[in-house]
């Protein structure tokens, strides 16, 4: 038994829902991070059901420019996150507070 | 779901020759001959300027390994400045290079050698020379000059320019992170001012978050047409007509959300603001030149290249999007009290008049969109600059206050901020009264009546906060109490914003004239007075605004900057 394309299109659709929405939602910027992550290999996910699909080699080249993209954000992330809350208790959003007007 | 086969280039070098050439007949021959002989030519003269600025990045690491850390102050300005130069000239060199032959796809077909691609390199190699001028005076001020902000400034100008150049959504992607990641950095750059970290932060999250949207947008238009590449979409589009075409609407809206965060168009606009005032000013002014241009030309790329076909589903969207951002925009910035806040409201309002071009989906519009990039550049590199200079060490006062008075501290450089936030408005004789003439004849071309109306009314609303500040720097130096009532920030009919007068580093803005003005709570509207001493204006500050308001009425009185933007359509 294969498992239909459409799904692995539904199930990645489900997880980009999962990483957007807990962006949006949690307050630890960590997490917040994570979820980023997360989106990205959604997206990953339909680039290779799609190029499956459509047998076609450029889906999946694609994801190799994804995932050398998110790997460099990790770096850059973590390096602004640990410079900015190397003074601070927690790493909340709600922490981010003097930005406003 | 059928597709047509897409060839890019990484997925030429692994499918085996025959498999990869043979699937759909006709199609894309020259590079199956290219690939039948193995070898994929690299034509380096269509990334020239690319080359220059991301070697020149690798150049400048290598010579401040060498030399002892802060040996000669100046040396990574100037170098930075000769290597923006030299890519300037080599766009130039293309410019007549693709007017000599014809515009061609290049190095796998993933970049696109037009020149529309050519004007952002210039367009970006001049944002980047103005930006190191800027960034020299301001970072050494504040003790922060080494050789890292000249490299990340050179690597987000080489990401804007593949952006620019990008001939499919993976490259616009990469070249879209390239940039977006040394933004990252150079908003968190000032160490010891604790809201640029934040800034920084915010950037970063909502950057990447729209990164990913943008990404899965592509991936859905990758799935509904079967090709990364626009060309290869724009002609599976005309000929196709999808049973179901929400996957291709899904793509494509997303794409448009996406780069529309970059852009900072309402509603994906709650970065800006604060990204704005949190960068250091000449990287906001960098960054509000560069990012912005180069937002709009993966969105021009992506609408009118890729998605040519599909301007029935688009346009209304940007329809929507542009009279938002327009509205929203020009109202925010009057109630702002900070003028990179303000500035960035600005921002906001005028990318709303380069969306009109876009929305126009014609060659006029493009026009019209590419001419008020290229002035919107100097504009705001000259606008920056002067609040670098009245903003005083440690970003103190970046308060309307501090501009206050300036027309008699330094009547020269109020002159120059005043052609600045005048041509904003868009008052003629200056770049940005053609720029808006432009992009509104061709929405009226097209028949968009409404949206030309709303353009007008929001530069109208708009003038008022740049008149404002324009008021201020000609207004009284002294706070005086009974006063108050004529000044600009009270004509607006303003209410303080809670905690907004605090002071954010107490020991920084208290100085000898500063006025606290929060603490009293009878919601009058109290400016802090502008800080003493002398606005010195440093020599590079100096040439940077001079060549500004040169160009801002040079562009605004004469034609040939638009016959320039005209001719930069060519390709659509």
């Amino acid at each position: 038994m294969t498992v239909p394309g459409a799904w692995y299109l539904v199930l990645a659709a489900i997880l980009f829902g999962i990483g957007a929405t807990g962006l949006l939602v949690r307050r630890n910027v960590l997490i917040m991070f994570m979820c980023v992550e997360l989106m990205l290999n959604a997206v990953s996910l339909t680039f290779v059901t799609f190029a499956r699909m459509l047998n076609d080699i450029g889906g999946q080249a694609s994801v190799f420019f994804i995932l050398v993209v998110a790997a460099a954000e990790v770096v850059v992330g973590l390096g602004i996150i640990v410079a900015i809350f190397r003074r601070r208790p927690e790493a909340t959003a709600d922490d981010l507070h003097m930005l406003k007007g | 779901m059928i597709g047509l086969l897409s060839h890019t280039l990484v997925g030429q070098t692994v499918q085996a020759p025959a498999t990869g050439c043979q699937v759909t007949p006709g199609k894309v021959t020259g590079l199956c001959q290219a690939f039948n002989s193995l070898h994929i030519p690299v034509e380096y003269r269509t990334i020239l300027p690319l080359l220059v600025l991301s070697i020149g990045a690798l150049v400048l690491l290598v010579i401040s390994a060498v030399l002892p850390k802060r040996s000669r102050p100046g040396l990574y300005p100037l170098l930075t400045v000769i290597i923006s130069g030299l890519a300037a000239g080599a766009s130039v060199f293309q410019w007549i290079d693709v007017g000599n032959h014809a515009a061609t796809k290049a190095i796998g077909n993933q970049i696109f050698y037009d020149r529309f691609s050519v004007l952002f390199m210039l367009l970006i190699s001049v944002a980047t020379l103005f930006g190191a001028l800027l960034s020299d005076s301001y970072l050494q001020r504040e003790g922060l000059d080494g050789v890292e902000a000249y490299v990340l400034m050179l690597l987000a100008s080489t990401g804007a320019m593949l952006m620019a150049a990008s001939a499919g959504t993976i490259m616009l992607f990469l070249g879209l992170e390239i940039m977006s990641i040394a933004l990252y950095v150079m908003t968190a750059y000032h160490r010891r001012r604790a809201a640029s970290g934040e800034g920084g932060l915010k950037y970063f999250i909502l950057g990447s978050f729209s990164s990913a949207i943008f990404l899965y947008g592509a991936a859905l238009a990758y799935g509904a047409t079967g090709t990364t590449q626009f060309d290869e979409m724009s002609v599976f589009l005309a000929r196709t007509t999808l049973p179901n075409d929400g996957i291709l609407l899904g793509g494509m809206a997303l794409l448009i959300v996406g780069l529309g965060f970059k852009v900072a168009a309402v509603p994906f606009h709650f970065w800006s603001p604060d990204v704005y005032e949190a960068a250091p000013t000449p990287f906001t002014g960098y960054m509000a030149a560069v990012a912005k241009a180069a937002g709009f030309a993966g969105l021009f790329r992506v609408l009118l290249e890729g998605f040519h076909s599909q301007e029935a589903n688009w346009r209304p969207a940007i329809w929507l999007i542009a009279v938002l951002t327009l509205l929203v925009g020009s109202v925010l910035a009057i109630a702002q009290r900070d003028l990179k806040r303000m500035m960035a409201y600005s921002s906001i309002s005028q990318a709303g008049y380069v969306l009109i071009g876009l929305q126009s989906a014609s060659s006029q519009g493009t026009a019209g969109a590419l001419f008020y990039l290229l002035t919107y550049t100097f504009i705001i590199a000259g606008t920056f600059a002067v609040i670098g200079l009245v903003q005083g060490e440690g970003e103190a006062r970046n308060d309307l206050g501090a501009i206050r008075g300036l027309g008699r501290r330094r009547p020269g450089l109020a002159l120059v901020m005043l052609l600045f936030l005048l041509a904003q408005a868009g008052v003629p004789f200056t770049s940005g009264f053609l720029a808006k003439f432009y992009v509104i004849a061709a929405a009226v071309n097209r028949g968009q009546y409404a949206l030309a109306i709303i353009g007008m009314l929001a530069a109208a609303i708009a003038a008022f906060f740049y008149l404002r500040v324009g008021l201020l720097m000609y207004s009284s130096p002294e706070v005086d109490e009974t006063k108050e009532p004529t000044d600009g920030a009270a004509l607006a009919g303003l209410r303080p914003i809670p905690g907004f007068d605090t002071p954010r580093e107490p020991a920084l803005s208290q100085g000898p004239g500063a006025v606290a003005a929060s603490s009293d709570g009878d919601g009058a509207v109290a400016l802090l007075a502008p800080p003493e001493g002398r606005v010195e204006i440093p020599f590079t500050v100096g040439i940077t605004l001079a060549v500004c308001a040169a160009f801002t009425i040079f562009a605004g009185v004469s034609s040939p900057v638009l016959d320039f933007a005209k001719h930069a359509t060519t390709y659509f």
